[in-house]
């Protein structure tokens, strides 16, 4: 291969532990990608970096991120390399809301993580995605942003203000050549989700993360994955407020 | 009520018998481990990794078990010297899919490469070319076992612990990593010779040659031929093919086996015309071929969940090793109880094995080994109490990772390690934390 061919992409995963970060790492790994691992595992992320090495990544480093420290976002983003970069940003946190009924204080660890995390590192990095001129952003948000529901209305009130940032985001950096992509995922088979009552039609991990590439490489403004959600969350959308409130949903 | 980061499922073995209730972790993180493994009550906790054991050691009726198939990364490998080390949730197929094109194939695999390193590490599993290779515990360099106190402990082969987890039934703590060397193969094929044989005595005779210059060997039996051709079946011969110019190698499609086929269908006159036609596949005059790896190593890999064929009620598996000297009166007298009962037993599969394993409870040593499976059925444990008779009195064992109905008497018999590894066991998990509905059959842990 000539030296003048452009060189294999850099994505950056932000909670590069995560069960989709994780079938990410892999996916992009085989082919060729270089890849940035952040998280607050070091050892596990450690240990995906060996893995993503022997599967064919060119090159691979691990760097700590804690997305609830948000004093430290604006030094973690002056470290990363000049080169462009693509971002994957998969971390999140789901406290049931049952849990969050009997200790209020985990409603602000669900809107430090999922809300406040995810804006206030992407607003640390947006002034060099827009210099690059190039590049994507993959976010994995959530279908239960899309509408309030009293099984889940802390994380999904949260994912919601995601997804409005998103779409601001959006549009700013579209006048650069970037994209952003707002995952609305339904249910996985992950680590958060495994042993949760009430999961149906689950997808896996591996699915998910090649939605995610696929999302990338066509500049997909929003996705719903598995794509029947779109169908499930078009029809709870349009129920009208004066009935949902009655429906235990 | 439900704790969170646990399921409640009901497991089988890869023999689809008897049902297990257990309430199952799934980590995805080494660091998980210590707090489940705590969590153990007095019905313990057992690794359940790929599901290929045929019959209870990977279960645990009413107690926990660890899901470990997500511990699944490569750590480091090296190709000058092959040394690879993996996490114990990596499966033969993962190394098949990434290693073969790169010319590294595992130096003993089992039958089906969905087997994890774990798995085959904690059953011993051995492979078509144990008579030249040993099992794959032999070619462990060290591993890391998280001990059922949550302590990590890196183990070789002359630590008392490695030989205690060697073909330790997962019963010693969680397997977290394996390192072991990989074999460099010229090609992905391997040159086979399949030849018919008559009769069983034709079948021993060509097997002695075979078990001293090919790789790789292995025989086909009829188990429902009777009489004169009592133990006819297809002796398959292999070694590693050198590179050909006109190979070309496709990944095979995945193919599924859709449903559970009626009790009904196999009946002792299908598998009877089944086995005849598999015999007469092969021409008289026997042929040469290559063959890739994927479909000598792992035929039936390419049917997913190919145990349904046995319909809803399950399969046994019976595997047993006979020492050479009893091999021939052995060897007959096991294949004359299965034609006799018209248990229609598929297919039987006769190997020869010439090392000891590492373990103190390993399947292996020098002798033959036979391996049948049946339908479950009334009368099968019959014939398994009968079989077992018959592995006792020519002083042979039976493979535990198959089996699902061995005595615990007959157990203690057969494998003279069992107070060494009862000894260990004590000291390294005194609470008993680590329990299976097999360790618990066959009070492994005795019976106090």
């Amino acid at each position: 291969m000539p030296a003048a061919t452009t060189p294999e992409p850099l994505w950056l995963v932000l909670g590069a532990s995560s069960s989709v970060a994780r079938a990410f790492i892999r996916l992009a790994a085989a082919g060729g990608a270089s890849l940035i691992l952040a998280g607050r595992d070091l050892a596990d992320m450690e240990r995906s970096a060996a893995d993503a090495r022997l599967r064919g990544a060119a090159e691979v480093e691990v760097r700590r991120f804690d997305a609830a420290d948000g004093a430290s976002h604006a030094a973690f983003a002056a470290a990363l390399p000049a080169r462009p970069l693509n971002i994957l940003l998969a971390f999140g946190l789901l406290h049931p809301q049952a849990a969050i009924d009997r200790d209020p204080a985990l409603a602000a660890e669900v809107i430090a993580i999922n809300y406040q995390g995810a804006v206030s590192i992407l607003a640390r990095l947006e002034p060099r995605l827009a210099a690059a001129g190039q590049g994507a952003v993959v976010v994995l948000s959530s279908v239960a942003g899309d509408r309030g529901r009293p099984s889940n209305f802390v994380y999904g009130s949260a994912k919601a203000g995601l997804n409005v940032y998103l779409q601001g985001l959006r549009a700013r950096l579209s006048h650069h050549g970037v994209s952003v992509t707002t995952i609305k995922a339904g249910f996985m088979d992950t680590a958060m989700t495994y042993g949760l009552p009430g999961m149906f039609l689950v997808a896996s991990p591996e699915a998910a993360a090649k939605a995610c590439l696929d999302a990338a490489a066509k500049k997909r403004n929003l996705l719903y994955f598995p794509f029947f959600w779109w169908l499930i969350m078009g029809i709870i959308k349009a129920i009208p407020e004066r009935i949902f409130k009655r429906l235990k949903l | 009520m439900s704790e969170p980061g646990w399921k409640r499922d009901v497991f089988r073995g890869w023999g689809r018998l008897a049902g297990a209730e257990m309430l199952a972790a799934r980590p995805e993180r080494v660091s998980e481990l210590p707090a489940i493994l705590a969590a153990a009550g007095p019905e313990g906790i057992i690794v359940h990794a790929g599901g290929r054991s045929y019959g209870d050691s990977a279960l645990n009726t009413g107690g926990r078990a660890i899901l470990t198939r997500r511990l699944d990364r490569l750590l480091a490998f090296d190709p000058a010297s092959g040394l690879l080390v993996a996490e114990a949730g990596v499966s033969f197929e993962d190394l098949r899919r990434l290693f073969l094109p790169r010319g590294f194939l595992a130096p003993v695999t089992p039958g089906t490469a969905f087997v994890t390193l774990g798995g085959a590490v904690a059953n011993d599993v051995h492979g078509k070319n144990q008579d030249q290779a040993g099992n794959f515990g032999s070619h462990v360099e060290w591993l890391d076992l998280m001990l059922p106190s949550g302590e990590v402990r890196r183990l070789t082969a002359a630590d008392p612990l490695f030989r205690a987890t060697v073909g330790g039934l997962g019963l010693t703590g969680v397997i977290l990593s394996v390192a072991f060397r990989m074999m460099a193969v010229p090609s992905r094929f391997v040159a086979l010779r399949e030849r018919r044989m008559a009769d069983l005595d034709a079948f021993l005779a060509a097997l002695e040659v075979e078990r001293r210059q090919a790789v790789y060997s292995v025989g086909w039996i009829d188990a429902l031929a009777r009489g004169p051709a009592l133990g006819r079946g297809i002796l398959e011969a292999a070694d590693p093919a050198p590179p050909s110019p006109s190979d070309s190698y496709v990944e095979a499609k995945a193919r599924r086996f859709p449903i559970d086929l009626p009790g009904l269908a196999l009946n002792p006159l299908s598998v009877a015309a089944f086995n005849a036609r598999y015999w007469r596949r092969v021409p008289a005059e026997g042929r040469e071929r290559r063959v890739s790896y994927d479909r000598f190593l792992y035929p039936l890999d390419a049917i997913g969940d190919w145990n349904r064929l046995y319909g809803r009620r399950g399969f046994h598996q019976f595997q047993a090793l006979l020492p050479e000297a009893e091999g021939r009166t052995g060897v007959r007298a096991l294949l004359e109880a299965c034609a006799a009962s018209r248990a229609a037993s598929f297919l039987a599969v006769l190997k020869t094995m010439g090392r000891e394993g590492a373990g103190l409870l390993s399947f292996g040593g020098r002798g033959y080994t036979l391996a049948l499976d049946f339908p479950a059925r009334p009368g099968s444990d019959d014939l398994l109490r009968r079989l077992e008779r018959l592995v006792l009195d020519h002083g042979g064992l039976i493979y535990l990772a198959k089996d699902s109905r061995l005595s615990a008497a007959g157990f203690a018999a057969m494998y003279p390690g069992l107070p060494e590894f009862r000894r260990t066991l004590a000291a390294v998990d005194p609470s008993g934390r680590m329990r299976s509905d097999m360790e618990r059959r066959l009070k492994i842990r005795g019976d106090g």
